[in-house]
């Protein structure tokens, strides 16, 4: 049979015969034609009045399973009421078809079942109260497999595995480099222009200086950088250890006497806890250097007076509050990058999800962290 | 393309002249395939005939697979041409190509099921692509493939990830005959299925063949595979079909590689 072969179209044709009714069927009865076979079929069945049915299939030019189901089905449903229905055919390949597909519990399924809907809804609050406890359980087994393995690495540093981190450093690091500071200096451009609109209907354009100075040291550097390292790095941690999950690589890792958390998940930690205070000072220093360039072309406030009146405005404390809450949102980006990896289930559905939780669960936290952290330094006065 | 190659060395003419007039599903002429410096297959020649089992054996790394996934499309080629159905792939419109996917049916060595839906979903893909059936009619030709494969019913509702090794390959093979296809193409189909397992699977390719007239490209290992279904053997190596025939000419070829595969310790053993 060639490609452009077209097949005969399937029909069935009824005749009386005496007391039994002969169905006289023809042309292809194969998986293309399954619903012309189909509605064949049924509006026989619906007029059905005599016990004894034939079906002739000698005029059938090509059958496969589908065909055969078909016929089978038929006979199966016209025996639940008591009519008997007999194949005749020459062709023995039809023989070894319609026995092949003589299969009663294909018919009937095991259901499935469905249940109530609100109980449904309540069993649903329950177990996602549970995830959160089990969530909860995860952090901190993984946190105190941590420290352990932190501990032990005090009398082993080769434990600490070096060689891994600087390769995730380099990854996590060096390749943010470029990315996070054009945004950054973007940003700075912005706020400074933005605050020159409004300040130079008062001629207040000068303090867009310390505007911008303090925002993006104390916040906007921190949290832009924290932003893009989860979606850039976060998601990249999750994917890495949930592929690793699904083939059971994780696995072979356990037998082979390694540790998770000491191969995979320390080196990652270390290397973005070092990584983001570093990101965070060079996107500090972008966005000022993008305010300050835009302060001189839009405000007209020079280079030189642009520096000494940053100087009066900001301090070094200015820069440490966003610089020390880094390695805090960056331990907690990869806690729960790795911890979502480590969630993976055999599907790459599941994949999918566990890197979107990752970083949506990752962003929302950056964001609560640096609230706390605000209330923390606000009440000691920083 | 072009120049005239020797055809590969027919094992003694039995099984060729008997085949000859018979209609060719695949014939692939002069194919090259070759990665960065490397060549894998040169100027390779193979024909399918419609309603046979044709075993393609060789030692590991010699490109069996690289030129299963050749012939279905997936590796791009140097040079050559392939007809599936009588038809050029090549010179195929996207209609003749999908006409040529609905008539064949690939059973891949890692099963790759689709890991996101259930079995029955699996099996019911190309179904509800490519044909308008009722939804009761999918359900149960679905689990008609899924019982003819040797599943439990039980299994038609789990996920992909749920399954054994065995019956990852199983539920491939469902989804790979879900169109009843003329032409199937299977990856070392018995590899980590249990002897048993693998005599069922057998059993179940021969029935199908005189049933459906299913022809079947099967690249396998499997020594009692090759004896009991395969009509016809082919041995790749040395970039191009070396050897075809049957079982029987096999046993008669002096290459080396050749005869410790079919005549080695292991092989005799079975016998």
């Amino acid at each position: 049979m060639k490609l452009t072969d077209k097949m005969d179209a399937p029909n069935l044709v009824a005749a009386q015969d005496g007391a039994l009714l002969l169905l006289t069927a023809s042309g292809a009865w194969g998986i293309r034609q399954g619903a012309t076979c189909e509605k064949l079929i049924t509006q026989v069945a619906l007029r059905l009045t005599h016990s004894v049915i034939c079906v002739d299939l000698k005029k059938v030019s090509f059958l496969d399973t589908a065909g055969a189901w078909l016929l089978q089905r038929f006979q199966m449903e016209q025996a639940e009421q008591g009519r008997q229905v007999q194949f005749l055919y020459e062709d023995e390949r039809f023989d070894i078809l319609l026995r092949e597909v003589d299969r009663e519990d294909v018919d009937n399924p095991p259901e499935k079942v469905s249940g109530n809907s609100f109980l449904n809804y309540l069993a649903g609050v329950g177990e996602a109260t549970r995830q959160l406890g089990r969530d909860t359980r995860d952090v901190l087994a993984m946190l105190g497999g941590l420290t352990a393995t932190v501990t032990a690495a005090a009398t082993h540093p080769r434990r600490l595995r070096p060689v891994s981190i600087a390769v995730q450093f380099q990854r996590s690091c060096m390749g943010a480099v470029p990315i996070v500071c054009l945004m950054s200096f973007l940003i700075g451009g912005i706020i400074a222009q933005q605050g020159g609109f409004y300040l130079k209907q008062f001629g207040a354009e000068i303090f867009v200086v310390d505007l911008s100075g303090i925002l993006v040291l104390r916040e906007i550097g921190v949290i832009l950088t924290a932003i893009m390292v989860a979606g850039r790095s976060g998601s990249a941690y999750t994917a890495e250890l949930g592929s690793m999950k699904m083939r059971e690589e994780i696995d072979a890792l356990q037998v082979t006497g390694l540790r998770v958390t000491e191969v995979l998940i320390l080196p990652r930690l270390v290397a973005l806890m070092i990584a983001l205070p570093i990101l965070v000072f060079m996107a500090n220093l972008a966005a000022l250097f993008g305010a300050g360039l835009t302060c001189w072309w839009y405000l007209d406030i020079v280079p030189n007076s642009f520096i000494a009146q940053l100087q009066a405005a900001v301090t070094v404390d200015t820069l440490m509050v966003g610089v020390l809450k880094a390695p805090f949102m960056a331990l907690i980006i990869g806690l729960i990058a790795c911890m979502e990896g480590m969630k993976v289930e055999g599907s790459a559905e599941s994949l999918g999800r566990h890197t979107t939780v990752s970083v949506v669960k990752s962003i929302f936290m950056v964001i609560v962290v640096d609230g706390v952290f605000a209330v923390f330094f606000a009440s000691i006065g920083f | 393309m072009g120049q005239e190659r020797t055809e590969p060395v027919s094992g003694q003419g039995t099984g060729r002249d008997l085949v000859d007039e018979r209609e060719v599903l695949l014939r692939a002429r002069d194919v090259t395939v070759g990665f960065g410096q490397k060549l894998i297959l040169e100027n390779l020649n193979l024909d399918v005939y419609r309603g046979e089992v044709l075993g393609f054996v060789g030692a590991s790394g010699t490109g069996k697979s690289v030129l299963m996934r050749t012939v279905l499309g997936l590796n791009p080629r140097r040079s050559g041409s392939i007809e599936v159905f009588g038809q050029d792939y090549d010179e195929a419109t996207d209609d003749m190509r999908r006409e040529i996917e609905k008539r064949w049916g690939v059973l891949f060595q890692q099963g790759a099921l689709f890991s996101s839906l259930t079995v029955k979903q699996n099996v019911q893909v190309p179904l509800r692509e490519h044909l308008k059936l009722s939804a009761r009619l999918r359900d149960e030709l679905a689990l008609l493939k899924i019982e003819m494969v040797g599943l439990p019913l039980d299994a038609a509702e789990k996920l992909p990830s749920e399954l054994s090794g065995g019956m990852i390959k199983r539920a491939a093979l469902a989804r790979s005959l879900a169109m009843d296809p003329d032409l199937l193409f299977l990856d070392e189909p018995t590899s980590g299925l249990d002897p048993i397992g693998a005599a069922e699977f057998d059993d179940l390719i021969v029935k199908l063949k005189e049933t459906l007239g299913l022809t079947v490209y099967m690249v396998t290992h499997d020594l009692d595979s090759l004896h009991s279904i395969c009509d016809r053997i082919a041995v790749l190596s040395e970039r191009r079909v070396l050897v075809e025939g049957t079982i029987e000419d096999m046993m008669q070829v002096e290459h080396p590689w050749v005869k410790s595969y079919f005549r080695g310790a292991r092989a005799l053993k079975r016998v």
